[in-house]
C-alpha cells in the first residue's frame, strides 16, 4: 500500500521535471560521435576503398548479416566485389567495426533508416560506401601492409626496408 | 612402452618417437614449425622448446628442442616450465619482427599455423621498433602464389619440394637473415606436387592461386569429405563451396591412402564444377529447352523406354550407385561397360589376379615402405602421381633402416639425409621412354611393351622355374632379369607395379607371374595395378560386356536405343567406330555434367551432378571402396545425381506418377545383395540415419558467416537451409561439434588449431591412422581362393616393321585426364600435341626436332611436331594420351609416320 502510494507520488512529481521527449522529426536528436547507428564503408585518405575484403566483420557478426566477396584489381589490391548488410537483422552491436583491421566499416550516429518494405533494408556496397574517412582519418592500411598493391612498392611502406638483394651474400 | 614424466605426471608412450610428436599425441599444445609428421625433424625453427631434466632431483633442467629429442624411458620434462614458455614466446616475437601486417589480405588467414602458434605462445604486442625486411615476389605459374615477406625461414617448403617430392626448381637463396625461398628465376613451378606447398608452408608465402580467384576463408566454406576423381588412386580430399561455386580442394588425411598430400591434378582440377560448359537443363532435341519440364521429360522418356530396345552404357568415372541404377533400369543383360574391349580385357586380367587371393594389393602407404620395387610399363608420375611420390619415399627406406643400426631414428631427417648422401634403394623401371622416376631408379630400361612383358616373364622364371620362360632373350636382358629377380627375392617387402597405360595384357600377366613366384608361405608379394580411371575397378567388378559388344548388339538390331551414363564415348575409340555406334541408334539418351562430343549426339540430354553435387562410392586401384559426399546443394535443381534420375526413370517406367517418386533406399545395400563381390562397400560410411547424440555432422564450421545476408538480395526472408536425406552430414553449421567418424570428416579444426595442422587432433597417434581407423574398405580377398597357376601367352620379341610404327600412348598428368582439363591452369600446362619418335627413326626419316610429321592411324591423319627421344626403341612412336585434339584413338595403335611436305 505504502509502496503504491509512493509510486503514484513519484510519478506525480515527474510532471514537473524537464521533458525527455523531443518533437522528432521537427526537432533533431543529439547523437554522440560514438553512437552505434547506420553502418558505412569508408575510404582511405587517397579516397581508395578501405575495405580489403578480409571477411573478419562477417565472421564477427553475431547475427551473420554481413556477406561479401573479395576480389582483386589489376594491381593486386583487394576489395569487395559485393558487400551486403541485411539491416533487418543487424543489431548494431558494433562487433564488425571492432573486428575491422582497416577502419573500413564504421557505425555512425544515424538511425533514420526506417523503410516500409523489409526488403529495402538490404544494403549493397553502393548504399554503404561513403566518400569519407569517417571517424578515423589518416589511416591507410595498404601503406602499412607488406603487400604491394598499387599503393606502394615493396619496401616503400612506412615501416619497411628496401627489398633484399637475394644475390648478395654480404652481411 | 616407455614411461616419461611431463610436468611430474607419468605417461606411457611409444619409444623411438621424438618428444614433440609424443607430446602432441598426448594432447599437449606444443608449438612447432619446421617439423612435419611426414618429413621428420631438422630442428631449424627453435619453436618446440621444452625443458628436460637430468632426473627426478634435477630442478634446473635445460632447454631442448623437443622435435630433436628421442623418447627414453624415465625421462623428466616440462612443457609448462616458465623459461620454456618464455623461450617459445620469444622465438615467435623474433619471427614477428619482420612479419608483414598482412593477415587481412593474406589467403592463409583463418587457417594459418603461424597465427595459431602466435596466439598459443601468447605473443600479442610488438615491442620491436625498427623496420621490416622485405622481398620481391616471383611469378610461379598458374597454381601457386608467392608472397615472400611472410616467410619465417622454417625450410619446410624446400624440404618438401626438393627432398620429399624430388623437385628441382625451388630452392633457398641468399644468406643469414636474408634467405629467400623461390626459384632461380620467375617461372612455372615444375613439380607435380607443388600444390602441397600451400599446406606445408605454415604461413602465407605459398598459397593456392586458384582459390585466390574466388577467395573464401576456410571458415566460410561448406565442406564435405570427398574422393579425388582424376586418377585411379582415390586420394581423399576435402572440397569446399561458397555461393554455389566449388572453391578449393585440399588433401584429407587418410593414413592408408594419400597420407598428407595430393597431386596438383587433384588439387587444382576442380574447375569443371564451375565450368560454363556445364549441362544446365534437360534437353530434348527438337524442343525448346524451356518447354522441357520434369513431367514432359518423363513422358517423353517413358515413350522411348517402352517402345524401343534399350541398352545401358556405363562409365568408369561414374559412381557404383549410378552404374548400378543404370543396370537396374535396363536389366543386367542390357548393361555394358563403356570401355573398349581391349581395356575391358585388361581389367578382366587384373581382376583375375586380384581375385586369386594370392597377391597382396598394397595401399599407397604400404608402397611407401617397399624395399625393392619393379615398375613394368608405367610412367607413374603421369599416370598415378601419388604412387610416384610414394616410391620417392620407398627408395629411402633401406638407408633409413641402415641408419637405424647406428641409432639414427627414422624421424631425424637432417641426420638421415647426411647419412644417406646419394645412396638410394632398389627401384627398377621398364618403360618405352624416360620417366621422371628414372632419376631415382637403380636402373631403368626403355623397351617396347612386349619386351617389357618378356623381361617380366624372364624375372618370374628366374624366381620360379615353373613360370613360363620367354624364348630368345638376349644375354644382357637375361642378366638384368636375373639381377632384379635376386633383389626381389632378397627383399623383405618387394613390390611390383604395372598397369593398363600401355594397353598391353602381357605386361599384366608377367607382373602377376612375378608376384605369384615371390609368393611364399610367410611372405606375400605386393602387386599394385594402375588402372585408367577413378572407378575403373568398380566398373570392372560389375563384369559387364564392353563397348564393342554393345556396338555388335546395335548393329544386329537387337537394340536400338542407348542410355549413356557420364561417358564421352569419343574418348574410348576411334571416331569412325563411335559414329558407327550412334548411327545404329534410334534414340540416344545421355546423362552427363559437361557438354562433349557424346552429348552432342544425344536426343535426350540430362544434366547431372559432378562429385561436388552428388554422393557416391568408387573403388580405387587397390580395390578399396570409398565414399564421396555431396559438397553443396546446387541452385539449379536439375543438377541431380545420376542415380537419382535413373532410379526415378525406373519407378516411372513401372508406373509411379511423378508426384509419388521416392528417393531410392540404400542403393549400396541393394547392390551388395545382388552382387556379392561388393560385400563391404555398404559399410564404408555410416548410414544416412547415423547421428551423434541425435545430431548430424555439420558441413560448415561454427564460424560460418553471412547466413542472413548471402541470399538477402533475392529475398530478405531467408529460405530454409537445404536438407540432406542421403547422408549423416548436414548442409548447415548446426550439429555435432566434436570429432566425427573418420569417413565423415568434412574439415579439420580444433580449438586453437585453425590450420591443417589440426589433423594432429584427429589421429590415434601423430602420423598414424585417424581415430576409429582410416576410412575405406578393401573388397578383395587376401586368402588364396585358387591354385597358384602361372599365366602364359608370352608375346614374341618386338621387331620394328618397316613403314609401320607401334604407337604407344604417353600419359600426361596435365592434359590426359578428361575432367581436370577444365581448369585453365591445367590446360595451360597440358602439352601441345606431338609425336615422339626414336632418334634412329628420326635420322632415317630425316626429321629434326619440331619438324611436322604426318601420322596416320587407321583412317585418321594428324600433323604433329616431332619430339625426338633418344631412348625410345626403334619402331616405336609415342602420342600424348587423350589430350585435347588427340583423343579418339583406338589403343593399342599402329600407324604410319612420314615427314610432312610443306
Ligand atoms: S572487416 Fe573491414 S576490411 Fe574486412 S571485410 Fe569487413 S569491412 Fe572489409
Ligand atoms: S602468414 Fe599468417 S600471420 Fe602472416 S599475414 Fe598471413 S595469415 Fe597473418
Ligand atoms: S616459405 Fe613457408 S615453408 Fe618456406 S621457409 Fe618460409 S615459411 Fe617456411
Ligand atoms: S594422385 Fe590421383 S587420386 Fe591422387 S590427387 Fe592425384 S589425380 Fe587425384
Ligand atoms: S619444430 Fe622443433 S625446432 Fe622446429
Amino acid at each position: 500500500m505504502i509502496s503504491n502510494l509512493r509510486t503514484i507520488g513519484l510519478t506525480f512529481l515527474h510532471m514537473f521535471r524537464k521533458r525527455e521527449t523531443i518533437q522528432y522529426p521537427e526537432e533533431k536528436v543529439v547523437l554522440h560521435p560514438r553512437w552505434r547507428g547506420r553502418i558505412v564503408l569508408t575510404r582511405d585518405p587517397d579516397m581508395g576503398e578501405r575495405c580489403v575484403g578480409c571477411y573478419l566483420c562477417a565472421a564477427a557478426c553475431p547475427v551473420d548479416c554481413i556477406s561479401l566477396q573479395a576480389t582483386e584489381d589489376e594491381n593486386g589490391r583487394r576489395y569487395p566485389e559485393f558487400f551486403r548488410i541485411n539491416f533487418s537483422r543487424c543489431i548494431f552491436c558494433g562487433y564488425c567495426e571492432e573486428a575491422c583491421p582497416t577502419y573500413a566499416i564504421q557505425l555512425i550516429p544515424d538511425f533514420e533508416m526506417a523503410e516500409y518494405q523489409r526488403q529495402d533494408l538490404v544494403y549493397e556496397k553502393e548504399d554503404l560506401l561513403i566518400d569519407s574517412e569517417g571517424k578515423y582519418p589518416g589511416y591507410n592500411y595498404y601503406k602499412v601492409a607488406g603487400l604491394a598493391s598499387g599503393v606502394k612498392g615493396k619496401g616503400e611502406g612506412t615501416n619497411e626496408e628496401p627489398p633484399v638483394d637475394i644475390h648478395s651474400l654480404l652481411p | 612402452m616407455a614411461v616419461i614424466y611431463i610436468d611430474d605426471k607419468a605417461y606411457e608412450v611409444k619409444p623411438g618417437k621424438n618428444l614433440l610428436e609424443t607430446c602432441l599425441t598426448l594432447g599437449f599444445n606444443l608449438p612447432y614449425f619446421c617439423w612435419h609428421p611426414a618429413m621428420g625433424s631438422v630442428g631449424a625453427c627453435r619453436q618446440c622448446a621444452v625443458k628436460l631434466f637430468k632426473d627426478e632431483q634435477d630442478t634446473n633442467g635445460r632447454i631442448v628442442m623437443s622435435c630433436m629429442e628421442a623418447v627414453k624411458d624415465n625421462m623428466h620434462l616440462s612443457v609448462d616450465d616458465h623459461t620454456a614458455k618464455a623461450f617459445r614466446s620469444q622465438v615467435i616475437e623474433w619471427l614477428m619482427t619482420n612479419h608483414p601486417h598482412d593477415c587481412a589480405v593474406c589467403d592463409e588467414g583463418g587457417s594459418c599455423h603461424l597465427q595459431d602458434m602466435t596466439v598459443m605462445t601468447g605473443h600479442t604486442y610488438r615491442r620491436f621498433q625498427y623496420k621490416k625486411r622485405t622481398y620481391k615476389n616471383q611469378y610461379l605459374g598458374p597454381f601457386i602464389n608467392h608472397e615472400m615477406n611472410r616467410c619465417i625461414q622454417c625450410y619446410r617448403c624446400v624440404r618438401f619440394y626438393k627432398d620429399y617430392a624430388g623437385g628441382k626448381d625451388l630452392d633457398v637463396f641468399a644468406a643469414h637473415n636474408h634467405v629467400y625461398f623461390g626459384r632461380a628465376q620467375d617461372g612455372m613451378l615444375e613439380n607435380e606436387f607443388s600444390g602441397n606447398l600451400a599446406e606445408v608452408c605454415p604461413t602465407g608465402v605459398f598459397t593456392d592461386k586458384t582459390l585466390k580467384e574466388h577467395y573464401t576463408r576456410k571458415w566460410d566454406m561448406t565442406m564435405a569429405p570427398s574422393i579425388c576423381q582424376h586418377c585411379s588412386l582415390g586420394c581423399n580430399i576435402i572440397a569446399g563451396e561458397r555461393y554455389g561455386e566449388l572453391r578449393q580442394i585440399t588433401s584429407r588425411f587418410n593414413g592408408e591412402v594419400n597420407g598428407y598430400f595430393i597431386c596438383d591434378r587433384g588439387r587444382f582440377g576442380y574447375e569443371l564444377v564451375n565450368s560454363i560448359n556445364r549441362v544446365q537443363q534437360p534437353l530434348i532435341r527438337g524442343k525448346i529447352p524451356d518447354a522441357v519440364d520434369k513431367q514432359s521429360l518423363y513422358n517423353h522418356l517413358n515413350e522411348i523406354l517402352s517402345n524401343t530396345k534399350v541398352i545401358g552404357i556405363a562409365s568408369p568415372r561414374a559412381s557404383l550407385e549410378s552404374n548400378f541404377t543404370l543396370m537396374q533400369l535396363v536389366g543386367k543383360e542390357n548393361f555394358y561397360q563403356g570401355i573398349s574391349e581391349t581395356e575391358a580385357q585388361l581389367m578382366r586380367t587384373i581382376l583375375h589376379t586380384m581375385n586369386s587371393g594370392q597377391i597382396h594389393t598394397p595401399s599407397l602407404k604400404e608402397t611407401e615402405k617397399a624395399d625393392a620395387v619393379l615398375v613394368l610399363g608405367e610412367d607413374l608420375t603421369n599416370a598415378a602421381p601419388l604412387l610416384a611420390l610414394a616410391l620417392r619415399q620407398a627408395v629411402r627406406k633401406k638407408t633409413i633402416e641402415n641408419a637405424g643400426q647406428i641409432n639414427i631414428p627414422s624421424w631425424h631427417d637432417a641426420a638421415l639425409r647426411e647419412f644417406a648422401q646419394q645412396e638410394k634403394g632398389e627401384l627398377f623401371i621398364a618403360y618405352p621412354t624416360q620417366t621422371k622416376l628414372d632419376e631415382i631408379a637403380s636402373d631403368s630400361r626403355h623397351k617396347s611393351p612386349d619386351d617389357i612383358a618378356r623381361l617380366g616373364f624372364a624375372i618370374a622364371n628366374y624366381l620360379n622355374i615353373m613360370a613360363p620362360a620367354p624364348e630368345g632373350m638376349d644375354d644382357d636382358t637375361l642378366k638384368y632379369a636375373r639381377q632384379i629377380a635376386d633383389i626381389l627375392k632378397e627383399a623383405e617387402r618387394p613390390l611390383i607395379i604395372c598397369g593398363t597405360s600401355l594397353y598391353n595384357e602381357a605386361i599384366l600377366k608377367a607382373a602377376s607371374n612375378i608376384a605369384f613366384a615371390l609368393d611364399t608361405k610367410d611372405k606375400k608379394a605386393s602387386l599394385c595395378f594402375v588402372v585408367p580411371e577413378c572407378n575403373s575397378m568398380g566398373l570392372a567388378m560389375m563384369q559387364a560386356p564392353s563397348l564393342n559388344q554393345a556396338v555388335e548388339v546395335l548393329e544386329k538390331g537387337e537394340a536400338d536405343t542407348v542410355i549413356i551414363l557420364e561417358n564421352d564415348l569419343y574418348r574410348r575409340g576411334s571416331k569412325k567406330d563411335i559414329d558407327n555406334l550412334f548411327n545404329h541408334c534410334k534414340q540416344v539418351i545421355v546423362l552427363d555434367h559437361l557438354h562433349n562430343d557424346t552429348t552432342n549426339r544425344a536426343n535426350v540430354l540430362i544434366p547431372v551432378g559432378t562429385f561436388a553435387e552428388a554422393d557416391g562410392t568408387i573403388v580405387n586401384n587397390e580395390g578399396r571402396a570409398q565414399c564421396f559426399f555431396q559438397v553443396f546443394m546446387p541452385k539449379n535443381e536439375n543438377l541431380r545425381e545420376s542415380w537419382r534420375w535413373l532410379d526415378e526413370f525406373r519407378q516411372f517406367k513401372n508406373g509411379t506418377s511423378p508426384e509419388d517418386l521416392t528417393t531410392p533406399g540404400d542403393l549400396m545395400d541393394e547392390m551388395v545383395g545382388l552382387m556379392s563381390q561388393f560385400k563391404g562397400a555398404e559399410t564404408v560410411a555410416p548410414p544416412a540415419d547415423f547421428r551423434i547424440y541425435g545430431q548430424k555432422v555439420p558441413r560448415e564450421p561454427h564460424r560460418y558467416s553471412g547466413r542472413t545476408a548471402m541470399l538477402a538480395n533475392i529475398n530478405v526472408s531467408e529460405p530454409k537451409p537445404p536438407e540432406d536425406p542421403d547422408s549423416a552430414l548436414s548442409f548447415t553449421m548446426e550439429g555435432y561439434k566434436g570429432i566425427p567418424p573418420s569417413p565423415l570428416i568434412p574439415f579439420y579444426w580444433s580449438p586453437g588449431w585453425n590450420s591443417v595442422q589440426s589433423i594432429n587432433k584427429y589421429q590415434t597417434e601423430i602420423g598414424g591412422p585417424l581415430l576409429g581407423g582410416d576410412p575405406g574398405k578393401r573388397l578383395f580377398p587376401e586368402t588364396p581362393v585358387a591354385e597358384n597357376a602361372f599365366l602364359n601367352n608370352i608375346p614374341p620379341a618386338f621387331k620394328p616393321s618397316p613403314g609401320e610404327w607401334l604407337i604407344v600412348p604417353l600419359p600426361h598428368i596435365f592434359g590426359s585426364e578428361e575432367l581436370s582439363i577444365y581448369t585453365p591452369g591445367i590446360a595451360e600446362r597440358s602439352p601441345k600435341p606431338y609425336v615422339a619418335i626414336s632418334k634412329h627413326d628420326a635420322e632415317n626419316l630425316n626429321i629434326s626436332e619440331s619438324d611436322i610429321m604426318q601420322v596416320q592411324i587407321r583412317d585418321q591423319n594428324y600433323a604433329l611436331p616431332a619430339r625426338i627421344k633418344e631412348e625410345l626403341p626403334q619402331g616405336l612412336a609415342g602420342i600424348p594420351f587423350n589430350i585435347p585434339g588427340l583423343s579418339g584413338i583406338a589403343w593399342p595403335a599402329k600407324g604410319i609416320l612420314t615427314k610432312a611436305v610443306i
